[in-house]
């Protein structure tokens, strides 16, 4: 197979790694290798986006509340969050005589391998996507919710009544925000027909799903953009950590890297959240399509995928830093309020809705 | 409330927290004991003393300018006024008429460190709440005041620039044009506070009828300054007993009678629009004189029991000096607001959670020096 690299289709290159991979040794092999590849990859992505996710922030609030935020190291402060990554290295991790140390060091892995696994559904742009499902939207849900075990279990072992707080809050929460998260999915997926991601995006070449699906849709991704905020602990639904209350919750007695864990978990868990957003309701890597202006789509393809994904998501992104960075935090029981009263009753008529239309073909577009 | 009873059917057994001495929302060195069924707080226990510097029995020992500087070190927010409550129990019992520049300063002075004082305050309690711009916005302009005191006092949190008989220095020259300057600033800055924390509806949601107090327990417990005042409760040293030049001014004692979270955090804002509207009649009206009157350099009050109450940030703050006709006092007792103010914390939180624990905490506004003394 020739060497093809195109910018705006993947394809092509992916498949040629493939056949070369395959030429080259058995298909189990093959197929090993190129999971270790794909993992390589993933890992350098993780570190960089969780790193410059932090640093992102950082720059963000600090924008918020009238402040530089940082610009020591490197230009603009740029290294600053590798430099907090290494004092994280190089600090002690305390053990806690009274935690139950199998538990307390697996929860860090169990949280931070659930966002990584999450990550492997996303389609990043045409042919760069690592495992295309066919329940690709149910997959990312599955696999995103088993991190509230990870921090049940860290708040459990900690042996900390704080962090067993913040665990049981968490826990209620997160159980609670799922099903939100889902049904706001679903709503979309019933638009789709699908639960492919690949086909979910390619079905947006005419016109996103926030657009095709009008009213129901903005409903869905309203309730979705709330939703997944609590499902992530961010502010103002961050009450598992809740500073001001319970210093710092389920991950209190953590230290040196296993905070770290924690930490860049936080903000990968945001960016598939994000990502998820955009490739749902936004089109993912697809360019902003108008049916009826040509021209005008012409120029947008130009616009490569992968930057209509990163910036999509990046805009999903700043507005979740927004929100938290403005509104005080809820408190438990209006929290499951919110949920359980508002919110899961809105989306579970919006299927309907949403469903209604699509019998009756009332959404917009070809 | 089925959600009550199915908490206390699930939680059989009490936990005890620990709060403090160290925690972010416990404002300084103060300790809670909590004893919580699952979120709810049933009891808490206030354990005071982790800064306790035994400041009355230092007075013993200390000529009463010494005292004003450790005064500044009790509630450290409102230093000017705790300078003031020594100053003027000295000027009473010695019979000290001072001159109008230094009671009209006073004032001014006063009342710049009660907005400084509630601006800190709506920083804090908005991070209590988990709102952590507030915290920003707030000191931006805190800041501005701290620098007027800069200019004029020469330092920016611990002032100690009132003295018996006067003042320690005379106002800069710019004062008035900075504190008007500030004035026209903060009157269009103030909204922005109201629209990021005070509309905010999940910050009325945390905060409207919780930690609920009527104005006879305020008044059992002892609650003074905007904590008292948000139940109902009319307890305006500056207009039941003026002092300074509060007899000259008009200005409204802001009263709310829901005595929940919201009214002490209603009441404290509009306390700051109050004291921007005595800082004007004032600042413009400064009158000519000298800033101290002549006082021997060895203070001896006459024998006898003298009491000065004056209003600080955080309500009445008194002082209780018992002189032998020495150069130090025999006995002196700080009557500090916040100490009864901490004192209704059990009764505000009894049956809330402890979310609602630290927005009530932060309504009382504690500073915890002044509880510990």
């Amino acid at each position: 197979m020739p060497f093809t690299f195109s910018i705006y289709d993947f394809t092509g290159f992916t498949q040629w790694v493939d056949a070369t991979l395959r030429g080259a040794c058995s298909p189990f092999w093959a197929t090993l290798w190129e999971m270790v590849i794909v993992g390589v990859l993933f890992l350098a992505f993780y570190a960089v986006v969780g790193l410059y996710l932090v640093y992102a922030e950082r720059k963000v609030c600090a924008f918020i509340q009238n402040r530089v935020g940082p610009n020591r190291v490197g230009p603009y402060g740029f290294f600053q969050t590798i430099a907090d990554l290494i004092k994280l290295l190089m600090k002690e991790i305390i053990s806690i005589k009274q935690a139950d140390k199998l538990l307390f060091n697996l929860a860090p892995f169990i949280v931070i391998v659930t966002s990584f696994l999450a990550l492997a559904a996303i389609p990043f742009a045409k042919g760069l996507h690592p495992i295309d499902l066919n329940i690709g939207v149910f997959y990312v849900m599955a696999i995103s919710s088993m991190g509230v075990v990870g921090i049940l279990l860290a708040g459990w072992s900690s042996n900390s009544k704080y962090s067993l707080l913040g665990a049981m809050r968490s826990g209620a929460q997160i159980i609670s925000y799922e099903l939100s998260v889902g049904m706001s999915l679903i709503a979309i997926c019933v638009l789709a027909g699908s639960m492919q991601l690949s086909v979910i995006v390619e079905q947006q070449r005419d016109l996103w799903f926030i657009f095709k699906g009008h009213f129901p849709a903005i409903t869905a991704f309203i309730i979705y953009m709330i939703a997944a905020t609590a499902e992530t602990n961010r502010g103002p639904f961050d009450l598992a950590e809740a500073e001001s209350e319970l210093a710092a919750g389920f991950h209190t007695e953590y230290s040196g890297i296993k905070f770290a864990f924690f930490f860049l978990a936080e903000y990968m868990n945001m960016f598939i959240v994000a990502s998820l957003a955009a490739t749902i309701f936004w089109g993912g890597w697809m360019p902003l399509h108008i049916p009826g202006l040509e021209s005008f789509n012409h120029v947008m393809d130009f616009i490569p995928p992968v930057l209509w994904y990163i910036g999509k998501t990046a805009v999903i992104i700043l507005i979740m830093m927004w929100f938290k960075w403005t509104f005080p935090r809820l408190r438990i029981d209006q929290l499951l309020n919110l949920e359980w009263k508002f919110l899961l009753p809105i989306s579970l008529v919006n299927i309907l809705i949403m469903a209604f239309i699509v019998l009756m073909g009332w959404y917009i577009g070809l | 409330m089925n959600e009550e009873i199915i908490l206390k059917e699930a939680d059989e057994q009490e936990i005890s927290i620990n709060m403090g001495p160290q925690h972010p929302s416990t404002h300084g060195v103060l300790r809670l004991v909590l004893s919580l069924k699952g979120e709810m707080v049933q009891k808490v226990e206030p354990h005071c003393g982790y800064i306790h510097r035994g400041m009355e029995k230092m007075t013993e020992s200390m000529t009463y300018q010494q005292i004003i500087h450790l005064t500044d070190r009790l509630d450290y927010l409102s230093a000017h006024m705790n300078n003031a409550a020594v100053c003027l129990a000295v000027e009473k019992a010695l019979d000290i008429e001072v001159p109008e520049r230094v009671k009209v300063i006073r004032t001014i002075m006063d009342e710049l460190a009660r907005i400084a004082s509630h601006q800190l305050w709506w920083c804090s309690f908005g991070m209590d709440l988990g709102g952590l711009t507030c915290f920003f916005y707030g000191l931006r302009d805190r800041e501005k005041i701290l620098d007027i005191f800069e200019e004029t006092t020469g330092s920016r949190l611990i002032q100690s620039y009132y003295c018996p008989g006067g003042l320690m220095a005379d106002i800069h020259p710019n004062f008035q044009q900075k504190v008007k300057e500030f004035i026209k600033y903060f009157r269009k800055i103030l909204p922005e506070y109201d629209e990021l924390l005070s509309g905010n509806i999940i910050m009325m949601e945390r905060a409207k009828g919780i930690g609920k107090m009527s104005k006879e327990e305020a008044i059992s417990f002892g609650m003074t300054g905007p904590s008292g005042r948000g139940s109902g409760f009319s307890c305006d040293v500056r207009k039941h007993h003026p002092y300074h030049a509060y007899d000259k001014v008009k200005f409204n004692e802001v009263l709310r009678t829901e005595g929940d979270t919201y009214a002490r955090y209603m009441v404290r804002m509009d306390e700051m629009r109050e004291s921007m509207n005595i800082i004007e009649q004032l600042i413009d009206n400064i009158p000519d004189g000298d800033f101290a009157v002549k006082m021997k350099p060895i203070i001896k009050l006459p024998e006898g029991e003298y009491y000065q109450r004056v209003e600080a940030a955080r309500g009445e703050f008194g002082v209780y000096i018992i002189s032998k006709g020495e150069k130090n006092p025999y006995r002196m007792k700080f009557r500090s607001p916040n100490f009864s103010n901490l004192s209704a914390l059990d009764a505000l939180t009894r049956g809330h959670k402890i979310a609602d624990l630290i927005a009530i905490g932060g309504s009382l506004d504690y500073v915890i020096p002044d509880i510990d003394r």
